[in-house]
């Protein structure tokens, strides 16, 4: 073993050099469960908030009434449970509890997945269900109007305008997520932190080696926050928009010299001023 | 307007009420649609015009009483209302655009999803509609950045492309400002000459007068008078009508 240099900084540079490796495989291991988890969690999260705005009516369809309301109470139980436990408790309560009582042998990585992104799921259901509900009712109205169904009118209307809404939380998500894996070490799983307690207990660098993981982690979130800005960003498109003023694409209508502001002006003009002032004029028809 | 045949009316109210809680919104209510009618709802605020409407839409539910469309029951098992939303449009105060959608995808959505029309067939009917609104050269727009006079136009050509047999508006006007309204009007009155059945929940009383083939005065959740537009709004009869006309001429 090559000997410990004295002072921070050159202890720092020896970590960094000969553990290098490990602090890239725990950051590997840590965007890899916190990435997926989200993604995972949001998409749980998503089908939660579905089931629990679908409108149901007891008189029009009993049996589907009662159907989702027994979905309902089952989802309602998950969220409260996985919102209401440590997740490190429900880490090791799920690795060692499956095998158990299923048989299932869930690898490591496996279960850290399974258990963040459910537990993401939880938190997620119910920051969809806010979203869901912040949207104006107008706009179910509007895509009732045209004809469309609960779930047309969730994929196409109220869900992408929700998931703008809730970007935010979503990266909130992420960042909690990115931290939160550290709980993970119960089970095992070689994630950034548990890569520096090995790292610190090699020559007793507590202090340098968790340095450099706290600016890991800084780095890692900040990075993230800075990426979903830029979507959130992307999402909400362009500022200004552009008139189409081509031939093929309506100027055919306008007189030229015509604002397109104006309506077409073969319509009738119709002026408010010349209400009820005098006999009934017929109408266009 | 009784002496139409039954079987010629695109939609037809019969008995119908609607109660919120215990507050009973409309009462008992009469009346039919025939093909290219324009009828105007008239009234004070509050006296069930807009329920009506959303009834006749199945946005609410009505109490009791029946609503027939082609002589079906809408509310009849085996009735699929989404179908039949999408052969009756509806345009409403709050024009309800959506949001997250440019003018265009506005207005091919109805088409393309519930229709089930190929995209390039929804483009061209959503362009059709757009430019007859005047609205054509705006299809790159989101709702947030056009004015509300340019919104209504742009829900109107939204439901125009669902081709529907009937359109409803729900007060297309009363969240505009003056020269607003006019340019939604003009719309409304081409669509009018068109021969479009339209049913409209109005306030423009000299829109009512000048394009509806017939005009229903409503007051206190049922249907006080209704006529042509020369009898309601000439020679009325009841001294209701009478009372709410006057109020606005004298403005």
């Amino acid at each position: 073993m090559a000997s410990l240099p004295e002072g921070f900084f050159p202890r720092i540079l020896f970590i960094l050099q000969n553990y290098g490796q490990s602090f890239l495989s725990g950051i590997g291991n840590t965007m890899l469960i916190a990435l997926v988890s989200t993604f995972v969690g949001c998409i749980i999260g998503f089908g939660v908030g579905i089931v629990d705005t679908i409108p149901t009516d007891r008189k029009e369809n009993a049996a589907k009434y009662y159907l989702i309301g027994l979905v309902k109470v089952i989802l309602r139980a998950y969220v409260e449970i996985f919102r209401g436990t440590p997740m490190m408790i429900q880490a090791a309560f799920i690795y060692y509890g499956v095998p158990y009582i299923f048989g299932i042998n869930l690898g490591m990585m496996q279960a850290a997945l399974l258990i963040v992104s459910i537990n993401t799921g939880a938190y997620m259901a119910e920051t969809v269900r806010g979203g869901i509900l912040s949207i104006d009712p107008g706009q179910t109205e509007g895509a009732m109007a045209i004809g469309m169904t609960h779930f047309q009118t969730m994929i196409n209307v109220i869900l992408p305008q929700a998931l703008r809404n809730i970007m935010p939380q979503i990266g909130n998500n992420l960042i909690i997520n990115i931290k939160d894996t550290c709980v993970l070490t119960i089970i095992g799983v070689t994630e950034l932190t548990y890569a520096t307690r090995s790292v610190a207990g090699a020559y007793y660098t507590f202090f340098e080696s968790f340095s450099i993981a706290m600016v890991l982690y800084f780095i890692l979130t900040f990075v993230c926050s800075r990426i979903l800005r830029f979507i959130e960003k992307k999402m909400d498109g362009p500022e200004n928009y552009t008139l189409v003023v081509d031939e093929s694409m309506g100027m055919a209508n306008y007189k030229y010299g015509q604002h397109p502001h104006e309506p077409n002006p073969d319509f009738r003009e119709y002026k408010r001023g010349e209400e009820l002032d005098g006999v009934v004029r017929k109408g266009g028809r | 307007m009784a002496e139409h045949g039954i079987s010629e009316n695109i939609i037809e109210v019969a008995h119908l009420s609607k109660t919120f809680g215990s507050n009973q919104v409309l009462r008992d209510v009469d009346f039919s649609v025939k093909e290219g009618d324009v009828v105007c709802i008239i009234g004070a605020s509050g006296s069930g015009k807009s329920t009506l409407l959303r009834c006749i839409n199945l946005l609410e539910k009505p109490s009791g009483g029946k609503i027939l469309f082609h002589g079906t029951e809408i509310e009849g098992h085996g009735f699929d209302p989404c179908k039949y939303r999408a052969k009756v449009g509806m345009c409403f105060q709050s024009f309800n655009l959506f949001n997250n959608m440019t003018v265009l995808e506005n207005c091919m959505t109805g088409p393309v999803k519930v229709l089930k029309k190929s995209k390039e067939e929804a483009k061209s009917l959503a362009m059709k509609y757009l430019e007859k609104v005047g609205m054509a050269p705006y299809v790159n727009a989101k709702p947030r950045q056009l004015s509300g006079g340019q919104k209504q136009r742009v829900a109107i050509a939204r439901a125009l492309a669902m081709q529907p047999e009937v359109l409803l508006f729900d007060e297309p006007t009363s969240a505009l400002d003056p020269q607003m309204v006019g340019e939604v009007l003009a719309v409304m009155r081409q669509l009018a000459s068109e021969g479009l059945t339209m049913i409209v929940v109005t306030h423009e009383m000299a829109f009512a007068r000048d394009v509806s083939t017939h005009v229903v005065y409503m007051a206190d959740g049922v249907i006080c008078e209704e006529g042509t537009p020369e009898e309601i709004f000439e020679h009325p009869k009841e001294e209701r009508t009478k009372e709410f006309l006057e109020r606005f001429t004298q403005r």
